[in-house]
């Protein structure tokens, strides 16, 4: 199994760095973009012999202990086949 | 009394602290790497500055996880002095010692200048020497010395006296100009409820030496010296 993990900043957390993309983006003359926050994609390749609750109890226990910082960011595991 | 100097690959102030504690503070010292696991010869503990494992994943997120943090726990647990000076300030907060975070600056920029802090606790094992208000010049240099925490943190910050330093003008003033990477209230500098674990972004081991442009760093490490004797006696 192959886990996706998606870091992001916390809704009420600044992020200085998705507001100078947006700016950039609106300088390009793109419109109708209100906002843009930029997070973090990782890909953890898990053992074939691992069932998909036991790949998805590791996955989701090492974004919530190394990946994310919990104090700022929310984290989300999805997991696909892989080849996905 | 012994001081020690934390060394994680990428740590870049390891020997301006080791320089200061040896030359200017007169105390013996020594360099310790991150797969120690034992901190028992030491009172005191530096976390320096740098770009530990290249500040990868998040500022200090990995060094966190170095073996020498779990003693570094224990010896503050056990009421033992950790300093942590910009990335040691961020690997202090990462591993949970100290509250909150330290996100990139408002502003993108690295920014390396030096600033002026204010002592808003002059009674922590850090400041004893000083007094409250007093206005310190002291370098920073950083990208990621943003401190952000949730508003029931800063609550608690507040009521119990944890913030230790502030951002300020030349005259104390506290304002948003004088702060120079959108740190929450100015924050510049905490410590923990029991006071013996403090962090901070400015550089005070850079400010010992008039030829650098300030010694107002060295009161920071009298303080420490101070308590430690104290202790001892």
């Amino acid at each position: 199994m192959k886990a996706k993990v998606y870091v992001t900043l916390k809704p009420s957390v600044l992020d200085p760095q998705g507001k100078a993309i947006h700016h950039t983006t609106e300088l390009l003359g793109f419109e109708n973009v209100s906002d843009i926050r930029q997070g973090k994609y990782f890909e953890i390749a898990l053992d074939a012999a691992l069932s998909e609750s036991q790949s998805k109890e590791i996955a989701e226990k090492i974004a919530k202990d190394v990946l994310a910082n919990p104090v700022i960011e929310d984290y989300k595991v999805e997991l696909v086949a892989d080849n996905g | 009394m012994k001081f020690g100097v934390i060394v994680f690959p990428g740590s870049n102030c390891d020997h301006d602290a080791y320089h200061v504690i040896s030359k200017h503070v007169g105390q013996p010292v020594d360099f310790i790497w991150h797969k120690e696991t034992d901190l028992s010869a030491y009172d005191a503990v530096i976390v320096p500055g740098g770009f530990s494992y290249g500040d990868y994943l998040r500022a200090g997120a990995l060094a966190h996880f170095s073996p020498v943090m779990e003693a570094v726990k224990k010896f503050a647990a056990s009421g033992k002095f950790v300093f942590g000076i910009c990335n040691g300030f961020q690997i202090l907060c990462e591993s949970g010692l100290l509250p909150g975070a330290l996100m990139r600056n408002r502003g993108l920029h690295f920014v390396c200048k030096h600033v002026n802090i204010r002592v808003e606790n002059q009674s922590t094992p850090f400041t004893n020497a000083l007094a409250k208000d007093k206005v310190l010049s002291i370098p920073i240099a950083h990208a990621e010395g943003n401190y952000v925490c949730d508003d029931d943190v800063y609550q608690q910050l507040e009521e119990n006296n944890q913030i230790v330093f502030r951002y300020c003008d030349k005259e104390g003033e506290i304002s948003d100009v004088a702060n120079p990477n959108g740190s929450r209230s100015n924050i510049a500098g905490i410590c923990n409820l029991d006071r013996n674990v403090l962090g901070m972004m400015p550089h005070p081991e850079r400010a010992c030496e008039e030829l650098l442009g300030s010694n107002d760093g060295r009161d920071i490490f009298r303080s420490l010296t101070n308590r430690i004797t104290e202790l001892s006696v």
